[in-house]
């Protein structure tokens, strides 16, 4: 019962912010919107007892993400979205487009049948041993090739920023 | 214990929401946020899936999608401040030439 009000309050919260993310005009006011959505998702995760990834949704999209997006935002002075006559699509063809792809994406799930197996990741044997490190024997052993590629990414990707940033030296 | 279905009902909400975000803006930022959302969406998915089997994979795909969501961001980011640098706009009918 708890934990049913528990996610109905977090998944209530999570669809305002989302709606005030893409209604504000003002871009600041709407990377601020991304605050709580980010957090509230995070909540769900700890709900879903994955308290490892929470850990690292607040630390990378709260205090990572959230500051980059701010810094650029005020960086460029990025007053309210141009009132013009725009190529792009308004409201009234938007709203229903998402209605159609959520309806789309619900009936999909009405029809699936949640079959398969059981793992052996249950809540009783990670309890014993703590999420964290359960999380951590699995990274450092079978996905330990692809923990090596993303690291790799992220260094790519830091390159890259610095590169498309920095001043023109000539 | 809440049900998977509800869980991945909501993560369909937020995806068709950021669908919705990148679809109704012209604004390179919005658009990003807007791809933000729908990545925090896929992770919610795969948590809850990870849950629901009881696989540890579903939590460490979680993992790697923040470090791609992290390197997708800040480059993008850079390349908005590139671009704001060379046409002083943000709007993406701007950008409509591969030369300037």
């Amino acid at each position: 019962m708890l934990l049913q009000t528990g996610f109905i309050y977090f998944a209530t919260v999570i669809v305002v912010c989302a709606l005030m993310v893409i209604t504000r005009k003002n871009p600041v006011h709407s990377v601020l919107f991304m605050l709580p959505l980010f957090f509230h998702v995070a909540g769900i995760f700890i709900m879903l007892n994955a308290e490892f990834v929470a850990a690292v949704q607040v630390l990378v999209y709260a205090g990572a993400i959230m500051v980059l997006f701010l810094f650029v935002v005020m960086l460029l002075n990025i007053q309210k979205e141009r009132v013009r006559p725009r190529v792009g699509l308004k409201w009234t063809f938007t709203a229903p487009l998402g209605l159609t792809l959520f309806g789309f994406l619900v009936a999909i799930l009405v029809r699936s049948q949640y079959n398969g197996t059981q793992g052996s990741f249950t809540i009783e044997a990670v309890k014993q041993i703590g999420n964290s490190q359960a999380i951590g024997q699995v990274l450092y052993t079978d996905f330990l090739f692809p923990f090596e590629v993303a690291s790799v990414i992220l260094l790519v990707a830091m390159v890259g920023a610095i590169v498309l940033a920095k001043k023109r030296l000539d | 214990m809440v049900p998977i279905s509800h869980i991945l009902i909501l993560a369909g909400m937020i995806f068709a929401l950021g669908v919705v975000c990148v679809f109704a803006h012209r604004n390179i930022l919005m658009i990003l946020i807007g791809v933000e959302i729908m990545l925090n969406a896929a992770g919610l998915a795969f948590v809850a899936g990870s849950m629901r089997w009881g696989m540890p994979e579903g939590q460490i795909f979680v993992l790697f999608l923040m470090a791609m969501a992290a390197s997708e961001v800040s480059v993008g980011l850079a390349l908005v401040v590139y671009l704001h640098k060379r046409k002083r706009s943000v709007n993406i009918d701007d950008f409509n030439e591969m030369k300037d």
